[in-house]
């Protein structure tokens, strides 16, 4: 269930021992060397997709980066659509949420932590290729600002939440591309 | 690209330093302890504060999810349980199954650690399993559609005399039963996992029992049903090799997995109330208090059925309901796990709707349970009292590992 490189699973299995341990006070992060990629060492924990017929959806979970040094997600690839984008919501003119293309895309702080969830940050997959059924997998690759690359797979879920409107110009709900999905 | 610095980074809404997310709260917690494998469950959930007064709290007991069984049967039983059967939709294919039984089991794996299911909309209704447990049973027709071996007792049992039943506990493609030591963690479970059901399947039926509360009585002790019988004292002892050769199959793809039956029988307390004390331990056969044999001193015992009264009757009637439950073959034994049920009255007049959710495991159906019940529908002075209102029978598959999925063993050859 948890989704991680397999070197992201050392470091996270070791952050987690050292504060069984008793030793939180210390930073919970393996001597990382500056020539560190991004790629190699930031892990997504509990990720997944809301599933859809077709248009737009979006992807969740929760990136982080043992390192201690920031580090930035630039882009997201998946074959599951035409198109990967970095996404936020934020509250529009009118204090409606909306979602759109982040700026500088996602930085994780050093040592912490990104979350990507219904109603706040996501990775968003325009133009899907192909229905996406619940209980399937979506690989996906990220991107990260030093050109390295990570690659995880996340199970595709059945969600009525998530619909929050796309500030991209016509106003299109998540989840079926189009409007009110009446589920 | 802009770049963001940490001050900035840090105050936004998804952001969130490694100690938050470990330290922020029981869920987290329990995610930590879950990444780092199995070997801390069966223990605690979560770092539990020590209560400056009161009892102590359990809602953090684990149950483990993986193992070479499912959860659930051999378990102690807990306090409440919903079982739910669903009717497979018409194009749920055998890819379908298997997407729908890995998504069920990471739901179950998180949730029965005290983890929040993923896309939980309500995760801090996970975070107290109580000892949570959650089994999954496939009819027919999914084993069917999963195009595995069916077990020849995988089928409608036959229909017995004395059975009314109703199709709305009748049947079904998927039994998921779900226990725990609280009704909140059973509703939110039931919530999660029907949630994740819904592409695959529809409703056909949910019952909902208790029995003793937890910490009421001591673990082990045989339940009281709502006529005030202890029931189910003849059950062998989970663990035991005697448990072990009655439960457990060893053949296929059912191998480590059983057979279920769900019945729902219908308790009429109104003419149970007509009947005296001498009358109620005549109709079964033991004493009300202790639940000892009519013959016998403790529950336990052995009953008697050669021992004679004064005036030279058999102690323990011949159609009292225990010597017609015990068969003279060995063969014949169940493990029986039921639930109370009391719900409102529906009928003009009565005042109660209540009886048991009679649920039995055994490897085979047909040559363990199915010659009981029919001894019992020919005669048993109980039938006077009960009704079946609801049959069904489900294959129980084995446990997983972690990384597995329940049904693997149908759904990947």
């Amino acid at each position: 269930m948890t989704i991680k490189t397999q070197r992201g699973t050392i470091a996270a299995s070791i952050a987690a021992l050292l504060l069984l341990a008793g030793c939180a006070s210390e930073p919970a992060t393996p001597s990382a060397a500056p020539t560190q990629q991004a790629g190699d060492v930031v892990t997504i924990t509990d990720a997944w997709v809301k599933a859809a017929p077709e248009g737009m959806t979006a992807g969740f979970g929760v990136l982080e980066n043992p390192t201690g040094e920031d580090v930035t997600v630039v882009s997201v690839q998946t074959p599951a659509a035409k198109a990967g984008e970095l996404h936020e919501t934020v509250a529009d003119d009118s204090g409606a949420k909306v979602m759109r293309q982040i700026d500088g895309g996602f930085t994780i702080p050093a040592d912490g932590a990104f979350k990507l969830e219904p109603g706040g940050n996501h990775l968003m997959l325009m133009d899907l290729t192909a229905p996406l059924k619940a209980g399937q997998k979506v690989t996906f690759t990220l991107t990260f600002s030093d050109k390295s690359t990570m690659s995880f797979t996340a199970p595709v879920k059945d969600y009525s939440g998530a619909n929050e409107n796309y500030s991209g110009g016509e106003h299109m709900d998540m989840g079926d591309g189009g409007m009110d999905e009446g589920k | 690209m802009k770049p963001v610095g940490i001050a900035a980074a840090q105050s936004g809404p998804g952001v969130a330093t490694r100690r938050q997310l470990l330290f922020g709260g029981v869920a987290a917690g329990a995610g930590a302890a879950l990444a780092l494998g199995s070997e801390r469950l069966g223990t605690h959930a979560a770092e539990t504060q020590p209560a400056l007064r009161g009892p102590p709290l359990h809602g953090g007991e684990i149950v483990p999810f993986h193992g070479e069984h499912q959860a659930g049967i051999g378990t102690d039983a807990q306090a409440h349980a919903t079982v739910i059967s669903l009717v497979l939709r018409p194009d749920t294919d055998r890819d379908a199954l298997r997407r729908m039984m890995r998504l069920l089991t990471d739901d179950a794996a998180r949730l029965t650690a005290g983890v929040p299911a993923l896309a939980d909309s309500e995760p801090e209704l996970a975070t107290n399993p109580a000892n949570l447990t959650v089994t999954f049973g496939f009819g027919l027709e999914f084993v069917t559609r999963a195009g595995g071996a069916v077990p020849s007792w995988l089928a409608p049992l036959p229909a017995f005399s004395i059975d009314r039943l109703r199709p709305e506990f009748t049947g079904g493609d998927l039994m998921i039963q779900v226990a725990a030591d609280d009704p909140l963690t059973v509703a939110h479970t039931v919530r999660m996992l029907l949630k994740d059901t819904r592409s695959f399947t529809g409703v056909a039926w949910v019952q909902q029992g208790f029995r003793y509360a937890h910490a009421t009585v001591a673990p082990g002790t045989t339940m009281r049903n709502l006529f005030g019988q202890v029931d189910g004292s003849a059950n062998p002892l989970p663990g035991t090799d005697e448990f072990d050769k009655i439960v457990w199959c060893d053949d296929g793809w059912l191998a480590g997995g059983t057979g279920m039956v769900v019945r729902r029988i219908e308790m009429n307390l109104d003419t149970w109330d007509e009947l005296d004390r001498e009358g109620r331990e005549f109709a079964i056969g033991r004493t009300l208090d202790t639940g000892a044999p009519l013959t016998g001193k403790s529950e336990h015992d052995d009953p008697d059925f050669t021992a004679k009264g004064p005036l030279g009757f058999p102690v323990i009637d011949d159609i009292a309901h225990i010597r017609r439950a015990r068969g003279e073959d060995p063969a014949q034994r169940i493990f029986r796990r039921g639930y109370n049920y009391d719900v409102p009255p529906s009928r003009a007049g009565e005042v109660s709707d209540a009886g048991l959710i009679f649920i039995s495991f055994q490897a085979d159906v047909a040559t363990q349970y199915t010659p009981i019940q029919e001894r019992l529908a020919k005669v048993d002075l109980l039938n006077v009292w009960t009704t079946p209102v609801g049959s069904a029978v489900f294959a129980i598959p084995p446990g997983c590992r972690k990384g597995g999925y329940v049904g693997e063993t149908l759904l990947e050859v």
